[in-house]
């Protein structure tokens, strides 16, 4: 079966300044997969996610050149807030708005020029749903979102990115400040989304990345090292620094 | 006791007497003025117009012309203030051309009150031709407030977290959207303060609208936006220093008005500030 490719980067290079943070990267990324990026601190993986979506460009001191292309078209031909429509981020902290659980999931929708209340509202339930939230908030939709606990906020951050319907999804570590069974709460929440989205997940915890990736990468030092199968990946890395790192010799 | 606590103790004991220094003054001024206007203050004092060469009668005038100033300061310097806040804080990139306009700002706040008000008059009064009149004194009182509400904003703006403007953009909202729904509902507490206390010190200042607005004597109320008025902080020089024979609780009671006024305006800044603050959480 050939697999069809959602995004594709060619000779990417992303800058701070006058530091390289990623370099030369190519690799593809096909639909309804769990790709999962490994590697060290400074390795290059949140910039990697963050240019897949045009973020990095609010740092004002970020730089790239080389080509990404979503869905054939190249980046730079699609506006900022349609590809940010179609890929959603979840970050590494919950990042939930002050205000309440349903006005979070709203916001979204409401952005992009839906206005009718009942149209609204069966989004918000969809998305909780979706989000394997639902039946825990349903009963308190006005209360604050920042009351919620660490893992419900980041499911209700993914419900809030479902609620726009997105292609994409990228994970920025999201689960590092989760205790394991919110991480396996949001990790089960992920299979179910695996149907209708593509899921790309950044994370430190080599462990997670082999529970639920399908193919994985290993970024060092701004370098694609390594790109498999997961299984493969995990079982006979091919490079011995790949081998070092998810045996934990570094980083 | 050790001496190390001996001294501690000592240190906030001065520290608390310092503080109550600051607090003396304003508690004599207002015990003063209260205590000298206490036989003027009436309700025909507040609602008729002055009489026998302003020696009887009240101050209505006045005092509709004080809020009429303060509302029209309020329509050009608000909006202004607070679009050019978000344009430099949300939208400006740091470069010479920007970093001219902040120096500019800090610098506008410095300018003696005189000074605007000669500006104002040859700017507003001569060269635009709009004359003595409500519309040059407002204008040149939001141009004086425009610096303390401007900094107001963009240190509001720049409180609320960088986190609200990524997770809004990060939903595919548009900059102006994210601004509009994720930042300024969260600056709005920051904003109402600066802009109170500027509008305070407006309501106040009697330079800016002597030759700009201000009438000696004129009682009967503003019909457009054409006509002088009299105002609170210049009609307590007039009566204080230019007519002879006028009873100093007059003069007084005027002080109390002034100062209640400035003190309501507080009242509701802070009012609304606390339903604000409510409602953050983070």
């Amino acid at each position: 079966m050939v697999k069809e490719t959602v995004i594709k980067t060619v000779n990417l290079n992303c800058r701070y300044g006058a530091l390289q943070v990623l370099k030369d990267l190519n690799l593809e990324i096909h639909r309804n997969e769990i790709f999962g990026i490994i590697g060290p601190a400074n390795s290059g993986k949140t910039t990697f996610l963050r240019a897949l979506n045009r973020l990095n460009f609010l740092n004002a001191s970020y730089s790239q050149d080389g080509e990404i292309f979503f869905a054939d078209k190249n980046l730079k031909n699609i506006c900022d807030n349609i590809l940010r429509k179609r890929i959603g981020i979840i970050f590494a902290l919950p990042q939930v708005l002050p205000v309440s659980i349903y006005n979070n999931i709203a916001y979204g929708p409401k952005v992009h020029g839906i206005a009718k209340k009942d149209a609204i509202e069966q989004i918000v339930e969809e998305s909780l749903k979706k989000a394997s939230l639902w039946d825990e908030v349903k009963d308190r939709l006005d209360s604050p979102a920042m009351k919620l606990s660490g893992g419900q906020q980041q499911r209700l951050c993914i419900a809030r990115t479902l609620a726009v319907e997105p292609d994409v999804i990228l994970y920025d570590e999201h689960c590092s400040g989760l205790d394991p069974i919110s991480t396996a709460k949001i990790e089960d929440a992920m299979q179910q989304l695996k149907e209708t989205y593509t899921q790309i997940l950044v994370t430190n915890n080599t462990k997670q990345a082999a529970r639920v990736s399908e193919r994985c990468a290993f970024f060092l030092m701004g370098e694609l090292i390594e790109l498999d199968e997961t299984a493969a990946l995990f079982t006979e890395p091919k490079d011995k620094r790949t081998d070092d790192y998810i045996t934990g010799r570094f980083g | 006791m050790t001496t190390a606590r001996m001294r501690e103790k000592i240190a906030f004991f001065v520290l608390g007497l310092i503080t109550l220094l600051v607090v003396i003054p304003i508690l004599m001024i207002i015990f003063y003025i209260v205590k000298n206007s206490i036989g003027s203050i009436s309700w025909e004092f507040i609602t008729q117009s002055p009489r026998n060469g302003m020696k009887e009668g009240g101050i209505f005038p006045a005092i509709v012309g004080t809020i009429v100033l303060i509302i029209g300061t309020m329509l050009f310097s608000l909006p202004l203030g607070v679009l050019s806040a978000v344009y430099l804080v949300e939208y400006a990139r740091d470069n010479f051309f920007t970093r001219l306009i902040k120096l500019s700002v800090v610098n506008l706040s410095g300018i003696p009150s005189i000074v605007y008000g000669l500006f104002g008059f040859t700017l507003f009064v001569l060269f635009l031709k709009l004359g003595t009149s409500i519309l040059a004194g407002s204008l040149t009182l939001a141009i004086m407030s425009l610096p303390v509400i401007i900094t107001a904003t963009k240190e509001a703006l720049e409180s609320v977290p960088l986190s609200f403007r990524e997770i809004s953009l990060s939903l595919g909202a548009t900059k102006w959207q994210t601004v509009r729904y994720c930042v300024l509902p969260y600056a709005i507490p920051g904003i109402l303060t600066g802009t109170v206390l500027s509008l305070s010190r407006a309501a106040g200042e009697t330079a800016p609208i002597l030759f700009t607005v201000a009438a000696f004597y004129l009682p009967r109320l503003p019909r457009s936006l054409f006509d002088q008025v009299m105002a609170l902080p210049y009609h307590l020089y007039v009566i204080s220093t230019q007519v002879p024979n006028i009873p100093v609780s007059i003069s007084f009671a005027t002080c109390f008005v002034l100062i209640g006024l400035v003190f309501l305006m507080n009242l509701v800044s802070i009012i609304l500030r606390s339903h604000y603050r409510k409602k953050k959480l983070w």
